[in-house]
């Protein structure tokens, strides 16, 4: 073993492209996506699970980057935010925000978007309380989470 | 931007080799699989390993499979959301599955573990906070300390178990296998628990939980009810696993296990004797509920008042019957 | 002032449509870049090393082993940076770094520039401070006591009192006399944080002899003002940005620290350095709710009018001054602007402690009393046997008037902001079952304060607008913090020049770039930002229809503006035509509030506004009579908005407004043990997730205000001040029992049920208001309107 630390090679894809980084094994999903890779569309709020602000989607599953290691992820497919809108064209989830008022401050916005998104992508047609259900560990401090419902149904309606 | 201190990262190849490597490194190194629990304690300077040894890349730890006595084995890796959104699970252990369900966030069920759950460190409001926190404060027997903060005369830390799968699995008689360096060897879910917040398992630090095993639940019907302050990310203030044997409306047996009321779940099962032979009714229920809550001995290391938290031991006891028996 | 524009019956293409806020695309795709998100080439990092103690002397700092580390660029203290400042004049009581003494857990001595944050974090640990430990202070009671080492503080006093002070408006004795029916309540109201979602970040570069701060900051302004003052630099040297804005909610109000440090370490190192704050340093940060004990003491007539009241507070505010001074006399201010009282007597003050400091939060030193006040309302109902709502009709301000306190009602929807409510909630027709509550109050808020927080003579807002080879800028001071600022005056824009608001290219928060705006506080923004926008746009149509008119030979009158059209011409086609003429198109407009809006007495400063919103609420709930536990069914609330710019924006702050008055109530506390903040994460220290949230029905009441842009109010903060007391009625209602202190958690409840019970009186509370020794009061002569405060 070599010193305590040492970098080591992760190969992962990042919103489609392949990516091969030289990176600390002690530096969490969200220190990469945002440091090494300057994708800072992924927020921080409490860097301990607590929040939800740094959701990414894994593979499609909605996880907390800051709670994720690279060992863990070697080869995965990982989406965050900036991967969500199809080119210049806005994902039914972002426009829906957009719409209805989903967010004020947005700095919730983009963990909200990614769990958002993974519910309807299996389930388009989800009801409030199961809406609830999938966004319960994403806080929001602005909104009272009242017209992100809103807008996930409607969302939800255009991508059914 | 709250960090990780410097680690090295290991990717056995096995369970036998991560077994060797937790042997060969002894305290400096530890087990990661979702890393829910883990990596925060480490963010804040209360679980310091040089060596973090991952193990949730090991197929056979991600296995769910049924067992040849009819029950099932889920393997340690196995993330809390695949127990929840398990059909066959949810059948036969709606208490185990209902205790996955109510752990934190659906963002924090698809990456934490069954085994992690199983495993969660103790907590106490005196413990679970920033190293210059504790330094403030200064430090108690859990990390760097010699005194228990929220019971300064307790000759044993007082934090409090707060697994939610583990109440709900001790309650339907599950087993775990725990594989060292010389060996595996099974035992019941309840035995890896003891009452110090700060040794709080028996297992020795160089055993991995490999698997969780649910022996075929035959007739019984399970519950699990958690108490916090709010719907979400909370861990509980008090939770209560009840698993009944019925025949009608008369209870043949029943187990109940308590949590979050002192550094290990309790089994107070003796509590529902009174209810053997006869159908639930209010009183009968409040009795062994009194009696149930009796060695509850919640202390002011948690959110809302210790006086409401052992109040709260009684109504989930009650809820959790009510729920196993379909009475609701 | 009536202006065409808030004629009500005048038609309007934009304003009040529900449209996206103009800022939201960026959101949506992550790509808006936050203080945090800001990286320029070769930036340091900075951590503070904060005191663990809560009070005590500093005898020595030690950086030398913290220097020595590899990687670490700068390390400094107190010493590097002596000059003292505070957001209110009478108060600067902060050092960035203290040198002399801390005064509470989290207070900042030494800061490190390193080349990265784990380079910073272990040279802060390598830093050694000697300290000698004082007596901590840790409550209200125990701050009113003479110290018995020193006080926290060496200016103002006695002891440990901040400020102090006793007013008298009317007869407040004869009114008492007068009255038939007397009652006294005590209350608590613990405080509470902001948590926004976004740590405070602050990155500075120091090129030449300009200085450059982005911070995620509400009030740009201010601390332009603050860093030129500790830093002894002309203004014209030093340029803050506000960066797009993770949440405030006031908690980002105030000059910080980190602020200054990064400054200091940019201008030693030569190179950017940025300090991103942890979720722990935003609890010590805080500036949040005071706690506030309240005393209040009303005589009402035979028929339940209010003819004395006596409202007594003691805040405690906490390590520094901040707002304090403000905060204190808030929590007497706007008692008077829901209810027509005679008589009023105040007596407020505000203490040191040994925690963080406190500051302003949604609703600024008004949410507490507001809780006090309608509690004690209901409770004057019972017991006088009226019904509370139509004791609170029979009080209720009426327009165009003027308090007691001198303050002037504008507009005012206070009446039918009720109705709207009462009938949705169907309050009348519930029926009863146990455990189930309806809870009813009202409030009413400021659109701005009256005054700045320093004495000067400048225009609270300005705006530019520019209108170059066909596209429309317009510069402002106001920072969008998420409540949708940007949006007011895109659309107050927009709807003069005709365009739709994502049209209009907004420039705010800046101070080297846009004209002076106080900053996003006291909800001032859409009334008075929106007033220069609005001076401003009209102007710059004039200019366009003049120049149309011309070319079109009819008269301006007859040039119709909108749908993207000036007359015939397209608005590029005009504005080119325009700007042909006149060269580079640039108007602006300013707003100061009017002199009249408030007294002249000292203190008089803080309560006018140029106009009150109101707010009325019903929550429904169940509360458990066993555990105690609160189940929120739906929360009804109207809003006497004015008139709503973009009604979206304000169902937006509605609801918002609503969720934080429910976590409030429900479970939030910045609470202490030891000297220590009891839960700094986001995991203890409670907020409302999905699943607490309830429905919400809003109204939107729009009396369409004389002086307001189009008519329009504030909705940042009024709708949160009901939604506390109606939380709290409605567990009355429910089970019978009254909660005097928020939050409200079952185990408080479980108590006053217990309490009742055992046949005592069913309630939790405070037991008494302590011992004070206020000052003479000071009566106030009446209102004269030829002498006012402006």
């Amino acid at each position: 073993m070599g010193d305590i630390g040492s970098r080591e090679i992760l190969r992962l894809s990042v919103n489609g492209q392949n990516q091969e980084l030289l990176v600390k094994p002690y530096t969490t999903l969200l220190e990469i996506l945002r440091e090494d890779l300057r994708l800072t569309g992924t927020k921080h709020g409490c860097e301990a699970g607590e929040c939800g602000a740094c959701v990414v989607l894994i593979d499609g599953t909605p996880q907390l980057s800051c709670l994720v290691l690279p060992g863990q992820i070697e080869g995965s497919d990982v989406t965050t935010i900036e991967g969500v809108s199809d080119g210049g064209k806005l994902h039914p989830v972002q426009q829906a925000f957009m719409d209805h008022g989903a967010l004020q401050c947005g700095y919730c916005t983009p963990g909200m978007v990614l769990s958002s998104k993974a519910l309807l992508d299996s389930n388009p047609r989800a009801s409030a309380e199961e809406i609830k259900e999938a966004l319960a560990g994403n806080l929001c401090r602005c909104t009272g989470y009242v017209s992100i419902i809103e807008a996930v149904e409607d969302a939800g309606r255009a991508m059914a | 931007m709250l960090r990780l201190p410097r680690f090295s990262y290991l990717r056995p190849e096995s369970v036998a080799e991560a077994a060797q490597i937790l042997s060969e490194y002894g305290p400096r190194a530890r087990i990661v699989a979702g890393g829910t629990d883990l990596l925060p304690k480490m963010k804040r300077g209360q679980i310091e390993p040089e060596i973090v040894v991952g193990i949730s890349h090991l197929p056979e730890l991600r296995q769910i499979r049924a067992t040849k006595d009819g029950g099932f084995e889920i393997g340690a890796c196995v993330t809390l959301t695949e127990v929840v959104d398990n059909p066959a699970l949810q059948a036969a252990f709606k208490g185990y599955t209902r205790a996955a369900a109510l752990v934190s966030s659906p963002a924090l069920r698809n990456s934490g573990t069954i085994g992690g759950n199983l495993c969660v460190d103790t907590r106490c409001n005196y413990y679970d906070e920033s190293y210059e926190w504790r330094k403030a404060l200064g430090f108690c027997m859990k990390k760097d300390g010699d005194i228990c903060r929220v019971a300064p005369a307790s000759a044993t830390c007082r934090a409090i178990a707060s697994s939610d799968t583990a109440p709900a699995a001790i309650s339907l008689n599950a087993t775990v296998r725990l594989v060292g360096p010389n060996g595996e060897r099974e035992v019941p879910v309840e035995s890896l628990y003891q009452d110090d917040g700060q040794f709080y398992m028996t297992k020795a630090a160089d055993e991995i939980l490999v698997s969780l095993r649910m022996p075929n639940p035959g007739t019984w019907r399970s519950s699990y009810v958690k108490v916090r302050n709010r719907g979400t990310i909370d861990f509980p203030l008090v939770g209560a696993a009840a698993a009944l044997q019925m025949n009608g409306s008369i209870v043949e047996d029943c187990r109940i296990i308590i949590t979050a009321v002192g550094p290990k779940p309790l089994d107070v099962s003796q509590s529902a004797r009174p209810l053997f032979g006869r159908a639930i009714d209010d009183a009968i229920l409040e009795e062994v509920a009194v009696e149930a809550a009796k060695p509850a001995r919640p202390l002011d290391n948690a959110d809302i008042s210790y006086v409401w938290r052992k109040r709260m031991v009684r109504r989930a006891v009650e809820q959790a019957i009510k729920e196993a028996a379909g009475v609701a | 002032m009536t202006t065409v524009a808030n004629d009500p019956n005048v038609e309007l293409r934009v304003i009040g449509k529900s449209l996206p806020k103009v800022d939201s695309a960026g959101k949506v795709i992550g790509l808006t870049a936050y203080a945090d998100d800001i990286e320029l080439p070769g930036t340091l990092y900075c951590k503070l090393l904060r005191s663990h103690l809560p009070h005590a002397k500093v005898l020595s700092i030690d950086t030398s082993a913290a220097t020595a580390i590899k990687g670490v660029i700068a390390v400094i203290t107190g010493d590097d940076l002596p000059i003292k400042y505070g957001i209110m004049p009478t108060s600067e009581d902060e050092h960035a770094l203290e040198c002399e003494k801390v005064r509470f857990v989290g207070d900042p001595v030494a800061a490190v520039a390193a080349v990265d944050e784990e380079t910073a974090l272990a040279a802060c640990r390598a830093i050694v401070v000697e300290y000698e430990p004082l007596e901590t202070i840790e409550s209200i009671e125990h701050a009113l006591l003479p110290p018995s080492d020193e006080p926290i503080h060496d200016y103002a006093g006695p002891g440990n009192i901040h400020r102090i002070g006793a007013l008298e408006f009317g007869e407040v004795d004869e009114g008492f006399a007068n009255s038939s029916f007397i009652r006294e309540d005590v209350f608590f109201y613990e405080g509470n944080t902001h948590l926004p979602m976004e740590q405070h970040s602050a990155t500075a570069t120091f090129v030449g002899d300009q200085l450059t701060l982005w911070s995620s900051t509400q009030n740009p302004h201010y601390v332009h003002r603050a860093l030129a003052k500790v830093f002894e630099m002309p203004m014209g040297h030093i340029r803050v940005v506000a960066a797009p804005h993770g949440g405030g909610f006031g908690g980002k109000c105030d000059p910080f620290s980190h602020e200054m440090v990064v400054c200091k370490l940019a201008m030693i190192t030569g190179r950017p350095v940025k300090c991103t704050l942890t979720r722990e340093e935003v609890f010590y940060v805080h500036r949040g709710r005071h706690p506030v004990m309240m005393w209040v003491r009303t005589g009402v007539s035979q028929d339940g009018k209010i003819l004395a009241m006596h409202f007594r507070t003691a805040l405690d505010g906490g390590a520094y001054g901040s707002y304090g001074p403000a905060s204190m006399l808030y929590t007497g201010a706007l008692q008077t602007t829901t209810y027509n009282i005679p008589a009023y007597r105040f007596e407020g003050v505000r203490v040191f402690t040994n925690k963080a400091p406190c500051g302003p939060k949604r609703g600024h030193g008004t949410p507490q009393p507001r809780f006090a006040l309608e509690l004690h309302m209901d409770k004057i109902a019972h017991s006088i046997g009226l019904d509370p709502v139509e004791l609170r009709r029979r009080n209720y301000v009426k327009p165009y008037t003027r308090t007691i306190n001198h303050l002037r009602i504008t507009s005012c929807g206070i009446e039918e902001a009720t109705d709207r409510v009462i009938e949705a909630s169907r309050y009348y027709e519930r029926k009863k079952r146990l455990g189930h509550g309806l809870g009813f109050a009202v409030s009413s808020y400021m659109c701005g304060a009256g005054l700045p927080i320093y004495w000067n003579k400048l225009p609270h807002s300005e705006c530019v607008i520019q209108v170059d080879r066909g596209g429309v800028s317009l510069y402002c001071g106001a920072t969008d913090i998420g409540q949708g600022s940007d949006t007011v005056l895109a659309t107050v824009a927009a709807e003069e020049l005709g365009l739709w608001p994502t049209d209009i290219r907004v420039v705010s928060g800046d101070t080297g770039l846009t004209p002076v705006d106080l900053g996003s506080y006291s909800s001032r923004v859409t009334f008075m930002a929106g007033n220069a926008a609005l001076q401003a746009a009209r102007e710059m149509r004039e200019i366009l229809v003049g120049a149309v008119a011309e070319k079109m030979e009819c008269s301006p009158k007859d040039v119709v503006v909108g749908d993207g059209k000036i007359g015939e011409l397209s608005f590029e086609d005009a504005a080119t035509l325009a700007q042909l003429r006149h060269g580079v198109l640039t108007t602006r407009g300013t707003y100061a509030p009017p002199r009249e809006i408030g007294g002249r007495y000292k203190a008089a400063g803080v309560g006018p506004s140029p106009a009150y919103s109101y707010s009325a609420a019903v929550v429904d709930l169940d509360a458990d009579p066993y555990s105690g536990e609160i189940q929120l069914n739906k929360v009804w609330i109207a809003h006497d908005i004015g008139r709503a710019i973009n009604a979206l924006s304000v169902k937006g702050q509605v609801e918002g407004g609503v969720y934080m008055g429910l976590s409030e109530a429900m479970m939030e506390g910045q609470l202490y043990r030891h000297g220590l903040h009891k839960q700094p994460s986001m995991l203890d220290y409670k907020s409302l997730t999905f699943f607490e949230m309830p429905e919400v029905e809003t109204f939107l009441v729009e009396t369409v205000d004389l002086e307001g842009p189009f008519g329009a109010k504030e909705a940042g903060q009024g709708p949160l001040l009901p939604v506390i007391p109606a939380v709290v009625s409605a567990v009355y209602d429910a089970l019978g029992v009254w909660v005097d202190e928020v939050p409200i958690t079952p185990d408080k409840i479980m108590r006053a049920l217990d309490a009742k019970a055992k046949g005592r009186e069913g309630r939790y509370g405070p037991k008494s208001f302590p011992q004070i020794s206020y000052p003479t009061i000071v009566k106030v002569p009446p209102f004269d309107a030829s002498s006012t405060a402006f």
